[in-house]
């Protein structure tokens, strides 16, 4: 039954304007940077750049905006005989595919065609992964405001903090406490993001990352390891998972 | 005419005598004498000792009159870990064409496979050093050329190997046309002056490329330095003129383009720096004019530390670097001028090719970066971007004269060989 109705939203969000537009978008962008660019790592530093400033802000804005807005039509199905769940992870996946979908069609193809290499690769995958973080957390600050103002004012608060606040502690944390080996802390602290934890996966395959010095060493000691690479995916796939079933807890108790 | 004629018979004449005064004296297997060790033990002053292709398994060949030595389609010497290779010690004596090769580190003596000590004018022409310890070797000389000669060496730690070219105490060398590879240092000059070290290729090599120590008035042109540990370093020296030579891809996390320690009134100029951590890394450095220049793709372009001053930076390129200009002071005592800078944002009204706004080279970031190296975790982060430009509308904390008044608009057009 999930499957049925994941196959219906996805089909109609995928020949929606917005997810159209989006595609377009980041397939114009892309091929604007290579075109200026002519070198497949600089490429991929710049459109990493936007990808984590881009990716988590359409996923969070557009998640929250979709659910409250097919709110009739999820009272709809809930008066069939459908489990909860099933009808929240067909939304949850109809939208984190089709944005998916034209993240990896956009960006995908012109950086494909100019060079596949390992970083083009991580990129694309941490680009889906951060899809699929981002509207699981549009989701949880959905089902937590009925309200459709606070729904998004939230959204929007996930993002700043995630993109730029996150950051803004970090800085503070190594100004304060400038005088004591903060190495360890940072790589702990910093992986808690999946923003950051990103942007390092990705830099780290890049030839920019030997500006990184002692503390890029410890990073690329540590990711560059079996375990390293372990414990980025466990804590990506938490991000993922943690706010999805929170918000699949409170959807299926939730009063409509 | 008549007289250039007469003038140029004489000199004929003085050739023939020369030539005249020694022997030659041939070493090959089927030959009377079989060992170079024989043909150096009979040899006289102003000898010429052939050396015939062949293989030759012999070591601490000393040349204590001042003779020719010379192979003739590249005979072997096998040192076979025994010691050094030729030592020189008579002025006028040279080597050339040879191969030198299998040598052993030693952590007591500096064995080097030719090696001249306390003597002048020697030369030192064409020869292949394979797996040496110190290559060439050169202590207390004067007027020595070291020439086309190829160096490959596979060191594989610091301690336990030699430099290429390694210059101790020596006035007026030349050094041209070597290539040298995989050795500690590829060209070392310790008490040097007065010498030229031109057109070498120093690659791979596990410390720096070239590395001058307390050596005044030397000139380096046209050498090419590549991918080594820890790129080119010049330190505690004055009057170094330092002219299109080639720094490339000296990338690591302590590596540098060339780093200049101490250095005074020198000169660097038509030098093309590309992709290196750090292009230029001045400390303590005074009076350095640093002109027409290609710096692009490093990391750092150019870091100067707060201990420089007088610096003349005009009319160079800077393009495609992560960070154009890092400081470690917000007081900045040197100059800049009329540099192209592709991160210039400003605008040109009347259109004579300078931009009428002031170009401020060192970013917030890159100043923070300086006093908090782990902040450099936030690379490439969007909080980054918020900082620098912030600070670029406003400007508190950057120098505030660590600016290019009159930046160009367009990139200089340098003959790039």
């Amino acid at each position: 039954m999930s499957i049925k109705i994941l196959k219906y939203i996805f089909i109609e969000l995928v020949r929606s304007r917005f997810i159209i537009f989006y595609g377009i978008f980041l397939f114009v962008l892309s091929s604007a940077v290579i075109y200026i660019g002519h070198d497949p790592s600089k490429a991929v530093v710049t459109m990493l750049n936007l990808v984590l400033f881009i990716i988590p802000l359409v996923s969070l804005i557009f998640g929250t905006i979709h659910f409250y807005n097919s709110g009739e039509f999820i009272e709809l199905l809930l008066t069939q005989p459908v489990d909860r769940r099933s009808v929240f992870t067909a939304e949850y996946l109809g939208i984190a595919f089709s944005l998916s979908l034209a993240f990896a069609a956009g960006t995908g193809i012109p950086l494909v065609f100019f060079g596949f290499t390992f970083p083009v690769f991580l990129l694309i995958i941490t680009g889906v992964v951060l899809t699929f973080i981002f509207v699981s957390l549009a989701f949880l600050s959905s089902v937590m405001n009925n309200d459709k103002v606070k729904g998004i004012g939230l959204s929007v608060m996930i993002w700043l903090f995630m993109s730029v606040i996150f950051d803004g502690i970090i800085f503070i944390i190594l100004f304060v406490f400038s005088d004591y080996p903060l190495e360890k802390f940072i790589l702990i602290f910093t992986s808690l993001n999946p923003v950051d934890l990103s942007r390092i996966l990705i830099l780290l395959q890049l030839n920019i990352s030997a500006l990184m010095g002692f503390t890029g060493a410890l990073f690329r000691d540590y990711f560059g390891s079996t375990a390293g690479m372990v414990t980025a995916a466990i804590l990506l796939i938490c991000w993922m998972i943690i706010p999805g079933i929170l918000s699949m807890k409170i959807f299926s108790k939730k009063n409509f | 005419m008549k007289n250039l004629f007469i003038i140029s018979a004489v000199f004929i004449l003085f050739l023939k005598c020369g030539f005249l005064f020694g022997k030659e004296i041939t070493v090959c297997s089927e030959c009377g004498i079989k060992t170079i060790k024989e043909a150096l033990d009979i040899s006289q002053d102003g000898d010429r000792i052939i050396i015939k292709s062949g293989y030759y398994r012999e070591h601490d060949l000393k040349a204590e009159k001042s003779v020719e030595i010379i192979g003739e389609s590249f005979p072997v010497i096998d040192i076979d870990s025994q010691g050094n290779g030729f030592i020189l010690t008579k002025e006028n004596s040279s080597v050339s064409g040879l191969i030198i090769k299998n040598m052993s580190a030693s952590y007591v003596k500096d064995l080097a496979a030719i090696k001249i000590e306390n003597t002048s004018k020697c030369k030192v022409l064409n020869n292949q050093l394979l797996n040496t310890f110190f290559s060439i070797y050169l202590a207390n000389s004067r007027e020595c050329v070291i020439s086309g000669n190829t160096i490959t060496g596979n060191a594989v730690t610091e301690t336990s190997s030699g430099n290429g070219i390694h210059l101790w105490k020596c006035r007026d060398i030349i050094i041209e046309n070597n290539r040298v590879s995989g050795q500690r240092d590829g060209i070392y000059l310790e008490f040097v002056i007065s010498s030229l070290i031109r057109n070498n290729l120093s690659e791979h090599n596990l410390r720096y490329g070239l590395h001058f120590m307390y050596s005044d008035s030397n000139a380096y042109r046209n050498n090419t330095f590549i991918s080594n540990g820890a790129g080119v370093a010049v330190m505690y020296s004055h009057y170094i003129e330092m002219t299109e030579n080639h720094f490339y891809h000296n990338w690591g996390a302590a590596s540098y383009g060339l780093l200049l320690k101490d250095i005074t009134r020198s000169r660097i100029y038509k030098n093309l720096i590309s992709e290196n951590t750090t292009g230029i890394y001045m400390e303590s450095c005074d009076k350095i004019i640093i002109t027409e220049n290609e710096f692009s793709g490093n990391g750092w372009a150019l870091k100067i530390m707060g201990n420089c001053s007088d610096n003349i930076l005009s009319k160079n390129n800077f393009s495609e670097n992560t960070f154009d200009i890092a400081s470690n002071s917000s007081r900045n005592k040197n100059f800049y001028s009329e540099n192209y800078w592709d991160k210039y944002d400003g605008y040109d009204l009347n259109k004579d090719g300078t931009g009428d706004i002031p170009y401020r080279p060192v970013s917030l970031y890159s100043m923070m970066l300086e006093k908090i190296p782990d902040s450099i975790i936030l690379l490439r982060s969007f909080i980054v971007d918020l900082i620098d430009i912030t600070e670029k509308a406003m400007p508190v904390f950057i120098p505030e004269t660590l600016a290019d008044e009159n930046p160009r608009m367009h990139k200089y057009q340098y003959d790039k060989n």
